[in-house]
């Protein structure tokens, strides 16, 4: 075939990128090599829009041992244990083929982990869908849960946590975010830099097929109306393999014979080839034709950009190949060596004896384009004025049961008990909590894990948006007694060539760094998916952001739900009344515009570190954070949760009811305290200028809202379960 | 007292019923689906997973694998064995117990606690259990005990219902029955009820920081008749 700009325009690259490749390599590259440079070049894989703003990022600190650049990043959590973990997006393949789509994206975040030689031990998710009443909707989310499911359960990885967001602006494009932590001891960290020249380069894994070619390709283009014909670059999940590949994998790692390894990924052999070259500074030689593929006659072009599942490449010690072999005829996988790593700092690929590719590393990956991309300020609009008139013939009581039942408030447990999230036998809280909890097996501690995301806040103020997802992971964190690590980010986005686009990554990505630098919560490692637009239509700015926490005892974990009858409840932190963007503001009221809550870092810190002392001191009994619906919905849930009733005391200063209750201002906490420690809690607070209000007692069933409105716990739970259920018919 | 826990391809929950077993005082040792000969043994147990991705049918490449012909002639000789979940299914699979094991009724993989009422004690599972309603955990997609009317007359005749889905208040009626299974049915005995499947995990419940610590309840009581 011959090539030339229009082939290359085809391939999704520009006119100029053509050029480039052509100017490197001094001659018109063939069709494999340009499959390649395709491959690399491509948004997915070289971060060109986004290396610019993602290297202002705050990546250290005295936990991280592995900061981005490698498959997962990696954080000590004491007595030579660390944690690996990462977060990625799979979106536009589950939008195409919802349970492929959805299932091979937690199959690869889990390969990243156990790439680095980390077994997994919690699976999350963050999954972003469009209106309920969108026709796709059901199937999508259907799909997407089952595929999750499909994949985790096989694997025996709990999945123990997440997110489900519904707005409109995903009806045609969803987000599938897939999040793995694994367990590892520190001196038995695997990366993926080749050393050393004539070293063995080793397929592992199932055969190549076809399906997959230019999955990443895929993954940095608009959607338009002919996406179903996109079917065929959807990946198909194995999890049995996997589960094979896992074990086989952490088998040889025990021994000493590894010396770089790199699951094939996105773009396949092609990218785990050249990011082990690369980093190594050398050069790999393949022969394709040992390249163990499912079909037969398979060019070289595709067996290169082949996105088949559970693959690894390695580069072994020499003399260890059979010893390695022998762990893979244990476990029925596939062993071929293919290639040997050379000096030459060249990919150069070789099929039925013929050289078909012959690139210099380094203008695949230091030479590939970085666009400094024109971007568009956000500005922060005036808040909407709030007036009688603005709650007139609204009752708390029925906003209270309609924010309960409303789609992205209501109890997501229909999505969650289709997940395996106890085996392994260390999940010590479930889903449904302010953060999954698995112990760190055969020891005193537990890593807490939360996955979130705010794309109505990002939206209407990137910046603003950027920091509040930040702070709302920490708390998440600090409200189940976990002392805050380390975050990942899944950054999904519409089109960077659009400046508004541009715009709100650049934003986002400041917010997140501000907020992750004052709270010293570093970025550890990531993954940007841009272009999640169909036509003219992006999606809202979603950053995700996956954070982890320690608990040097896991016995020390605070759950949500209200301990007992007479406790006092206080809220920790300031309500200033902030309705736009709530969902009380944009569900009940129905307004869409005006500013998200402002975040003051200052006071949110302060307010965590708080709850964390009056944690250590054991003075509170249950604590949850204060978000979507405000104070009111957090108290039905800790209601909910403990079956316990409660009594509210009417706010003394402000704002009227209904600002204070379903207000969504930042940096506040429910927290639960006894009556015993509450002199003691009350010189804490005062100590440390820590703004507090008392909102009421622990009742036994009942809540009373005031002295006319009292709703029963059972009632308020129907509310709560019933919409998801009803919605998918179940 | 010695037990074994057989790892098959896809077996997920072998490393919990290890953690469960020692905990409780057996001496356990892991055995490879490849191997023939099972270590000396008063206990051998088929944990939960996907053996075999469960890609032909829950349990059946597992039932026809090297170390099932061992397992069968240690059952047959009077052994006790156990099948957890994907366990029950290569239980099923290899006919050493009766029935099938469906899709749920749902068709969608659930994972909840569950209570379940004991049926029959006079057994070395169950025999002075101190409690008569357990709460335990399931986790599976195909747990919908099935059987035909011939089997369901013998499993009744020799009171082969090992434990039955019911309610917090030992009812066993519609509303506790998870999956479909026909008469609730959570776990069943062969006739001589040294052979004992049943979907729930009670490994995956032996401390109070887990979903509770039932299977804990499960465990010492089985040892301490096995002593």
């Amino acid at each position: 075939m011959e090539v030339n700009e229009s082939l290359a325009l085809e391939h999704g690259l520009n006119k100029t990128e053509y050029k480039k490749i052509c100017d490197l390599l001094n001659r018109t590259p063939n069709i494999t090599e340009l499959g390649i440079f395709s491959a690399m070049w491509n948004e997915h894989c070289s971060y060109k829009s986004s290396r610019l703003h993602l290297k202002n990022l705050p990546t250290k600190g005295k936990k991280v041992i592995q900061g981005p650049g490698e498959n997962a990043g990696v954080v000590d959590i004491g007595d030579d244990d660390a944690i690996v973990f990462k977060i990625e997006s799979h979106n536009h393949p589950s939008f195409i083929e919802p349970y492929q789509g959805a299932a091979t994206g937690v199959g690869g975040i889990m390969r990243d982990v156990f790439t680095m030689g980390a077994r997994p031990i919690a699976n999350l998710n963050s999954i972003h869908f469009g209106s309920p009443q969108h026709k796709k909707t059901k199937n999508l989310l259907r799909g997407v849960v089952r595929g999750i499911g499909g994949y985790g359960n096989c694997i025996g990885v709990p999945t123990i946590g997440g997110q489900t967001c519904f707005d409109e602006s995903y009806n045609g494009n969803i987000l599938v975010n897939a999040m793995t932590l694994g367990l590892v001891k520190k001196n038995k960290i695997f990366y993926s830099k080749a050393a050393g020249i004539n070293k063995p380069v080793i397929y592992v894994g199932s055969k190549t097929g076809r399906d997959g070619i230019h999955g990443a390709s895929m993954a940095s283009a608009i959607f338009d109306e002919k996406i179903e014909e996109k079917k065929p670059t959807v990946q198909v999940g194995d999890p049995f393999t996997e589960k094979l590949l896992l074990e086989a994998c952490l088998e040889l790692m025990s021994g000493e014979s590894i010396i770089a390894i790199q699951d094939m990924g996105a773009a396949g052999l092609t990218s785990s080839s050249i990011e082990m070259a690369s980093k190594g500074k050398l050069g790999i030689k393949l022969n394709l034709n040992k390249v163990p593929c499912r079909e037969s006659n398979m060019t070289p072009y595709e067996i290169m950009l082949s996105e088949s599942q559970e693959r690894m490449l390695i580069v072994l010690e020499n003399g260890k190949e059979k010893e390695a072999k022998k762990i893979f005829d244990k476990w029925n996988l596939d062993f071929s060596i293919i290639g040997e790593t050379t000096e030459t700092k060249k990919i150069e690929l070789f099929y039925d004896e013929e050289k078909v590719a012959d690139i210099p590393v380094d203008t695949l990956v230091e030479n590939s384009p970085m666009y400094d991309r024109k971007w568009k300020k956000s500005k922060l609009v005036k808040k909407n004025k709030v007036n009688k008139n603005t709650f007139k013939n609204l009752k708390i009581l029925n906003v209270l049961n309609k924010l309960l039942s409303n789609p992205n408030i209501c109890s997501k447990e229909w999505i969650w008990r289709q997940y395996d999230h106890t085996v392994m036998g260390d999940t010590i809280q479930k889903p449904g909590g302010d953060a999954g909890i698995v112990r760190v097996h055969g020891t005193n501690k537990a890593v807490a894990a939360t996955v979130d995301a705010s794309a109505s806040y990002c939206y209407a103020h990137p910046l603003t948006g950027g920091k509040q997802v930040v702070c709302e992971s920490w708390r998440n964190l600090i409200s189940v007694g976990a002392e805050p690590i380390a975050i990942t980010n899944c950054l999904n986005f519409g089109n960077p060539e659009k400046e508004e686009n541009m715009g709100e990554f650049v934003e986002c990505v400041q917010g997140i760094g501000e907020a992750s630098k004052y709270l010293n919560f570093p970025v550890v490692s990531g993954n940007v998916s841009f272009y999640n637009q169909t036509k003219e239509k992006g999606i809202k700015p979603t950053p995700s952001i996956g954070g982890i926490g320690l608990l040097k005892n896991y016995k020390d974990m605070i759950t949500m739900d209200f301990k007992k009858v007479d406790n006092i409840v206080l809220v920790i932190g300031k309500t200033e009344g902030h309705l736009d963007q709530s969902v009380f503001s944009r569900d009940i009221l129905n307004i869409k515009n005006g500013p998200p809550p402002e975040v003051n870092l200052f006071n949110e810190k302060n307010n965590g570190e708080m709850i964390l002392n009056l944690i250590k001191k054991k003075f509170v009994k249950s604590v949850h954070d204060i978000s979507l619906g405000g104070i009111i919905v957090g108290i039905a849930k800790m209601c909910i949760k403990g079956r316990k009733g409660f009594r509210i005391k009417k706010p003394k200063q402000l704002i009227n009811e209904f600002q204070y209750l379903f207000a969504e201002d930042q940096g506040r906490y429910i927290v639960e305290i006894e009556k015993e420690n509450y002199k003691q809690v009350m010189e804490m607070l005062q100590k440390n200028s820590v703004h507090y209000d008392e909102l009421g007692v622990v009742l036994d069933k009942d809540i009373f809202i005031d002295d006319k409105t009292k709703v029963s716990i059972d009632d308020l739970m129907d509310s709560n379960n019933n919409w998801l259920k009803s919605f998918m018919g179940s | 007292m010695n037990s074994s826990v057989i790892i098959f391809p896809g077996s997920n929950c072998d490393r919990d019923m290890d953690v469960a077993l020692k905990k409780f005082g057996f001496k356990n040792k892991m055995v490879w689906h490849n191997d023939t000969e099972l270590p000396k043994s008063d206990l051998v147990v088929l944990p939960g997973g996907f053996s075999y991705g469960d890609y032909l049918r829950c349990g059946s490449m597992a039932s026809k694998s090297k170390i099932i012909e061992s397992v069968i002639k240690f059952a047959n000789s009077g052994g006790l064995l156990m099948g957890i979940c994907n366990g029950f299914q290569i239980l099923t699979e290899t006919e050493l117990l009766p029935g099938a094991l469906l899709r749920n009724k749902y068709s969608e993989f659930i994972c909840k606690n569950v209570f379940i009422k004991i049926n029959s004690t006079e057994n070395s599972y169950f025999k002075n259990i101190k409690k008569n309603i357990l709460e335990l955990h399931i986790a599976h997609n195909e747990g919908n005990f099935f059987c035909s009317s011939d089997q369901m007359k013998n499993i009744n005749d020799n009171n082969q219902i090992a434990v039955s889905y019911c309610n917090r208040d030992g009812e066993v009626n519609d509303d506790s029955n998870p999956n479909g299974a026909i008469k609730n049915i959570a776990g069943i005995f062969n006739k001589q009820k040294n052979i004992l499947g049943m979907m729930p995990h009670p490994e995956r419940m032996i401390d109070t920081y887990l979903s509770g610590d039932d299977g804990s309840v499960f465990f010492e009581n089985l040892i301490t008749n096995l002593r």
